[in-house]
């Protein structure tokens, strides 16, 4: 093979590592928040395809990307006002709830796609490409790293600007308290309810815009079902990654080269049926929970409700 | 606390805790179809046409056995409160035992033989699948719900692999499976077109409901399920039992995919899953994990999903909205359930075990001693 096709094939390998692992990352993160605050959202699942669809007939309507994630965040927002209402206000349970968000949405955006749009799918097409000036011109790395759309940008200065607020800040701590210990966030004057609505809304923000990543730039069109367990795969990783917002972004972009790597193989003349590229990332989540199982933990007060002055 | 013991107005309470949901779920979807400018009215017209009348209910009873072999698999684990929500992968994997091995079988041994030697393949290869999650759970706690759903996809990209491949019927350019032959499917029960799965279906269902409640293995399950701990001291192999439960479970929904193969499809096309399981699950808890309260529920399931195929094309609508129906039924649930505590009526659908499998999803507390 000569140089010339490799790099290329290297830079096409790379951004389709990224593209595929960006909402992963997203969904992943505010899954994050969310189980740190004590709320494991099962419904993401269900909030990601909301995001997906709200973002892709957004831009579809206003013909710009950022209004497209724009209403991917807000939906996905919406979707997660019964999780809001019904387990961090009412304290009902919480698995039921994220299991009926996951079928409404898989239901919702089925019939919404295929009642507007079955009879004429349409693509989204290209956003632009920012490129960033002198690292854009690196070989091989620059074009598949620092060009993409500004949207990447965005999305990743948020994802490390709530890295450091979890972790660094009041804020965080009051959250991560209500996953630990609701009992001592209460005591310390903060508002149990009050966190976990925050980061409920952060969580349904998060996962609406890693579904409207997936439909708007990385497949850039919307399908029934389209995330396909990609929901379920994020809770999976936030598991693993205890919190930790980094080690969220690491096993996205794992992930992403394992979706990247079929589409590579196929490049170099190696058809892999796709089934197994769809299966591929399941099979490595359920090995890295084989090995890794015995040293997870999760905040002890997850999936509790918090009921003042009980035991 | 029992609504056994108590008098009817105990169960009469607990009626209406059990159908209000799925009445205020119904309403709410009616006002969803309004929203998106579908008829509600075609759709509930259509669902009572198609579903019910001419010969219509009795598709609708062929469509109940698979649902409620589903159902008595998922409350086997509930009511040990392991959370099995692999089950569309397990069906599948049922479903493609039947589909791909079948015709073979059938090929080279009378049919009841072929019949039965396809049941226990399917059952086994269903209580297979479930080994990982189960182990999983069992020595290091990890949460069931997550790595059987894992499992689940795993299941359907196998399943797709196997009639793509070496169980594809080759005179068909759509990958599916050989079309099984009318004399080799399950008999009707005479005078009507319903396969006997049906009869199959009710009676494991009954058989299940006398083992769950009224035999010392039931107790066991109930004491497991109540506390794993607890159960450790009277003397249960906890490993095993979390085991056991989630191969009967996995295997009884496996068995189901099976049974709808030779009862029903008679074959299998590939990227094809009904997801059973998922309408099944609030309708299991709605029975409050008795089998024998399942039958009424999935009888409306099956009514529901029998007229809402071609009902909801009528109003407009896809297949999928079933879905939406479902979710809704899971919401109201949880509400009336909110509602009734404050009124104490009946008795709980939701056992704090559900809670507690979330606080440690991979730690096991049961497994080590309290300190």
């Amino acid at each position: 093979m000569s140089d010339m096709l490799s790099a290329a094939f290297i830079t096409v390998f790379i951004a389709t590592v990224i593209s595929q692992a960006m909402p992963l990352m997203l969904a992943a993160v505010g899954e994050t928040i969310g189980e740190q605050a004590g709320i494991l959202n099962l419904g993401i699942e269900g909030v990601m395809l909301v995001g997906a669809y709200a973002g892709f007939v957004a831009t579809l309507i206003s013909g710009s990307f950022w209004i497209g994630m724009l209403a991917g965040a807000l939906g996905g927002v919406a979707a997660n006002l019964a999780m809001l209402v019904l387990n961090v206000s009412l304290g009902l349970n919480q698995i039921v709830i994220g299991l009926a968000v996951t079928l409404i949405g898989e239901g919702i955006t089925t019939v919404l796609y295929l009642q507007n749009y079955s009879k004429s799918p349409a693509s989204l097409g290209q956003q632009p490409k920012l490129l960033i000036p002198g690292l854009g011109d690196i070989p091989v790395v620059g074009p598949a790293v620092f060009q993409q759309s500004g949207i990447f940008w965005i999305l990743i200065l948020l994802i490390l600007g709530l890295a450091f607020v979890l972790a660094r800040t009041t804020w965080g701590l009051s959250t991560r308290s209500a996953g630990q210990k609701p009992s001592s966030l209460d005591a310390a004057g903060g508002s149990v309810i009050r966190t976990r609505s925050i980061a409920v809304v952060v969580n349904g923000m998060l996962v609406g815009l890693g579904g409207a990543y997936l439909s708007l730039l990385t497949t850039a069109t919307f399908s029934p079902f389209l995330t396909n367990g990609l929901g379920f795969i994020a809770i999976v990783i936030t598991m693993l990654s205890r919190g930790r917002i980094l080690v969220v972004m690491i096993t996205s972009l794992v992930y992403g080269l394992t979706v990247a790597i079929g589409p590579a193989l196929q490049l170099i003349g190696f058809t892999v049926p796709a089934d197994i590229i769809k299966m591929l990332p399941f099979i490595i989540v359920i090995l890295m929970l084989i090995i890794f199982a015995r040293s997870s933990v999760v905040p002890p007060a997850l999936g509790t409700t918090y009921i003042r002055g009980a035991r | 606390m029992n609504t056994d013991t108590n008098a009817a107005g105990g169960i009469f309470q607990g009626f209406v805790r059990s159908v209000v949901p799925v009445l205020l779920a119904l309403v709410v979807s009616g006002l969803i179809m309004l929203a998106i400018g579908s008829s509600p009215t075609d759709f509930f017209a259509g669902v009572w046409k198609y579903g019910l009348t001419g010969n219509n209910w009795q598709r609708s009873l062929a469509l109940m056995s698979p649902l409620l072999i589903v159902a008595v698999g998922l409350i086997v684990a509930f009511r040990g409160q392991l959370w099995n929500l692999g089950y569309n992968g397990q069906y599948l994997l049922g479903a493609v035992v039947a589909s791909g091995l079948g015709p073979i079988l059938f090929g080279v041994m009378p049919t009841a033989l072929a019949t039965i030697v396809v049941f226990i393949v399917a059952v086994l290869a269903g209580a297979v699948w479930s080994l990982i999650p189960a182990i999983l759970k069992a020595h290091y706690g990890t949460n069931e719900i997550i790595t059987s759903l894992v499992m689940s996809f795993i299941a359907v990209g196998v399943v797709n692999l196997l009639i793509k491949g070496v169980f594809k019927d080759p005179k068909v350019t759509t990958p599916q499976t050989q079309v099984i032959s009318d004399d080799n499917l399950l008999p009707f029960i005479p005078g009507t077109q319903i396969h006997i799965g049906f009869v199959i279906a009710i009676l494991l269902a009954v058989v299940a409901q006398f083992v769950l409640t009224r035999t010392s293995f039931g107790l066991r399950v109930d004491i497991f399920g109540a506390s794993p701990k607890a159960a450790r001291h009277v003397g249960l192999n906890s490993t095993w039992m979390v085991i056991l439960l989630f191969a009967i479970s996995s295997g009884l929904i496996a068995f189901a995919g099976s049974i709808d193969i030779l009862g029903q499809f008679s074959y299998q096309r590939a990227d094809w899953s009904p997801r059973y399981g998922d309408a099944v699950m609030p309708l299991v808890f709605l029975a409050r994990f008795r089998p024998v309260a399942a039958i009424p529920f999935v009888g409306f399931y099956a009514v529901l999903a029998t007229g809402g195929t071609l009902a909801a094309q009528q109003a407009g609508l896809n297949v999928d909205f079933l879905l939406v129906i479902v979710g809704l039924i899971l919401l109201s649930m949880t509400i009336t359930e909110y509602i009734g505590d404050r009124r104490r009526l009946g008795q709980s659908y939701l056992s704090p075990g559900l809670r507690s499998s979330l606080l440690r999803p991979f730690r096991n507390g049961s497994q080590r001693m309290s300190v």
